[in-house]
């Protein structure tokens, strides 16, 4: 294990209850020094609390958060060495930006000298230079948010927790600031743990991803493993848009495996799945994976799927829905058993959006390392 | 607001409908009897039911003499001291309340009220009864004393002498302690007006950034909590300086605050002239208080 990756925080069965509910159900993690570390999921499903529970404002039930090697069940928030950026920012509306940049380090008795000189370097990190006067009440939402994180990246913290970082911003904004939080992250070298239900935001800043739901771990995987590899039907349908049919496992060997779906057809993998034989399984296949053709195109439908036997990975249905995004058109394409399959078609040209319309017979497939299969 | 009376200069028909009937209702139950009064202060007796108001400024330069000025002061320090113990006592109570879970808060709330639904005289009595010497507050007192001296004889040493009771009432103690009972309530909302608008994040983000709980009292809570601690002060200071009932039932004959004076001349002296005299003092005293607290008020906003 190379220095780096050294857990910094160590998470270990932390079960939170409030009176009946359990907010926290038994969660095991490690966050190595210097990640970018998201705590992913719909709301109420316990990641508030748990990245509370790092900060100290909320004691775990069952379990213990070690913090750079040192067990936190009896270290008081203020003795921490994490700080916190909240949602609502939190900023005193009784001090200017320099009087709250400046609040951990008075308190802490660092000399005026060093307190002047790191606030104007924590002010200059966070693009704040010339604010020093301003109160809170004189800026907008995304200059408050700035003061917040200079306020706790001034402390030096070995962890900068940020709970919904973007969620008060508009989506201009959020767009811009999700590089820039990855590009301080990156500068700064500080381990970052965010929580977020906006997965977007998770996926494009995030080195790992935790997601949660109903207080477990669903899965723990880089942004791009959760994507295309999600373990189970929540992380699939929760991490962007997904098409999910169940099917049972026909062919399961090291090199290929097949599903047959009732809704969907024969669907080809690839790849084996080490499920057993027989088993109930789902298959998830992302919208944008699925190529979509005008009937009859059958040579061009063909050599496309030619990785997949005869008959396997096609389909064909009617487009029922169409919502034109600009850079891609989505379709919701009614199979002929039925079900209703969503594809995303990437508009390449500026007439592509013509090419299909309500009511078109169209044909669809997709190659044999697109569809994923869940066992769960 | 975009109401048909967002500004009454273009809507004035129904501004008038809705002014008037206030204005006429201030106008001859507030402000004429209130200038009557005025306009005694600067008149002299005429006889048994009659007064002559003769601009003289006498009543004025009598009631500045130091008998009377002295006990402005001391209804002055009274009230401050009773304001001031309101306010310790009153900010734990707020903050306890604030920081109740939510579905006790409406009745912790409606035991600071409970008491304004009580007749006040009837609360003053009961408290009285409750210090009398042989109320339940001596009984107690009496029972911690014999406490005591038994602890005593225990470590071997000699028993304490018989408990005699205090006299809890009829002094000066005895009207403060009745003054905070009485204008607790008026404190304790007030601050806990303020101290429910103040975001709980920021208390968390001060213990985040290294605070201590003292720490974040001092620095952060009191001063977000400032307006509704100087309202909290005016709103018990200003009816504690014109206290009447409390000193008069509770008080000794050296407790006497400013309201009784002016009583005794409405009723006993007769002298209304110089009542009225008194009484636009006092008045003239809480018109500069509330003036410098709007002052205050006022230079916050400019400073944000």
């Amino acid at each position: 294990m190379t220095e780096g990756k050294q857990p910094i925080i160590e998470i270990r069965n932390v079960s939170k209850r409030f009176g009946k509910v359990t907010a926290v159900d038994n969660i095991s993690l490690d966050i190595r020094a210097g990640e970018f570390f998201v705590l992913l999921g719909p709301s109420g499903c316990g990641k508030t609390t748990l990245l509370r529970m790092i900060a100290g404002f909320e004691m775990p039930t069952e379990g213990q958060i070690i913090i750079d090697g040192q067990d936190m069940s009896l270290v008081p928030p203020n003795k921490r060495p994490v700080n916190m950026v909240f949602q609502s920012y939190a900023v005193f509306p009784h001090m200017n930006v320099t009087d709250n940049v400046g609040y951990g380090l008075r308190i802490s008795g660092i000399s005026k000298a060093e307190t002047r000189d790191r606030v104007a370097e924590a002010l200059e990190l966070v693009k704040l230079g010339g604010f020093e006067d301003r109160m809170p009440d004189q800026m907008s939402g995304g200059q408050r948010q700035r003061v917040a994180l200079a306020r706790s990246l001034v402390m030096r913290p070995k962890v900068l927790l940020l709970d919904e970082p973007l969620s008060a911003l508009d989506a201009k904004l959020r767009a811009q600031m999700q590089f820039e939080l990855a590009d301080l992250q990156d500068k700064v070298g500080i381990t970052f743990v965010t929580v977020t239900h906006d997965q977007d935001e998770a996926l494009s800043m995030a080195s790992r991803v935790a997601v949660i739901n109903k207080g477990e771990v669903a899965q723990l995987a880089p942004p791009s493993d959760l994507y295309e590899y999600p373990a189970n039907r929540f992380v699939a349908d929760f991490v962007g848009s997904v098409n999910i049919f169940e099917g049972t496992l026909t062919l399961d060997e090291p090199d290929k495996a097949a599903v047959d779906c009732p809704g969907l057809g024969k669907i080809y993998l690839n790849h084996g799945v080490t499920g057993p034989h027989g088993a109930n399984v789902w298959i998830a296949l992302r919208p944008e994976k699925i190529y979509l053709h005008v009937p009859g195109e059958g040579k061009a439908v063909r050599a496309a799927a030619q990785d997949a036997p005869d008959g396997h990975n096609l389909a064909r249905g009617t487009i029922k829905g169409m919502s034109y995004l600009g850079d891609v058109t989505l379709y919701d394409i009614q199979l002929e058993g039925g079900h209703i399959i969503r594809v995303s078609r990437p508009n390449l040209s500026r007439h592509d959006q013509e090419d299909f319309t309500w009511d078109d017979k169209v044909s669809m497939h997709w190659r044999a390392d697109s569809p994923v299969v869940l066992l769960s | 607001m975009s109401g048909a009376l967002q500004d009454w200069k273009s809507q004035k028909k129904p501004f008038a409908a809705v002014a008037t009937a206030p204005v006429f209702w201030l106008g001859l139950f507030f402000i004429a009897p209130m200038t009557i009064v005025w306009l005694y202060s600067f008149g002299q007796n005429a006889g048994p039911a009659d007064i002559n108001i003769s601009g003289t400024l006498d009543n004025y330069k009598r009631a500045t003499e130091w008998l009377y000025l002295s006990i402005f002061l001391k209804s002055f320090a009274v009230a401050a001291l009773t304001t001031l113990i309101c306010l310790i006592i009153g900010f734990p109570v707020a903050m306890a309340i604030t920081f109740a879970a939510p579905k006790w808060r409406p009745w912790l709330l409606l035991g600071i009220m409970l008491p304004f639904w009580t007749n006040l005289l009837i609360r003053t009595y009961a408290l009285m009864a409750l210090m009398g010497t042989n109320g339940y507050m001596n009984k107690g007192l009496g029972g911690l004393w014999e406490g005591a001296s038994w602890l005593r004889t225990l470590v071997g040493m000699q028993p304490l002498e018989a408990w005699t009771p205090v006299q809890l009432l009829y002094n000066n103690f005895a009207v403060v302690l009745g003054l905070v009972y009485v204008h607790l309530p008026f404190m304790v909302l007030p601050l806990y007006s303020a101290l429910d608008r103040l975001d709980k994040s920021l208390i968390e983000a001060s213990l985040d950034l290294g605070a201590g709980h003292f720490k974040t009292f001092m620095k952060i809570v009191v001063p977000l909590a400032a307006p509704g601690i100087f309202a909290g002060v005016m709103i018990t200071l200003v009816p504690a300086l014109g206290a009447y009932l409390t000193p008069d039932l509770m008080g000794g004959t050296d407790s006497q605050m400013i309201a009784n004076v002016i009583e005794r001349q409405f009723k006993r002296a007769n002298d209304w002239p110089f009542g009225a005299a008194l009484s636009f003092l006092l008045i003239y005293a809480m018109f500069i208080l509330i003036a410098l607290q709007s002052m205050r008020a006022n230079k916050v906003k400019e400073a944000r």
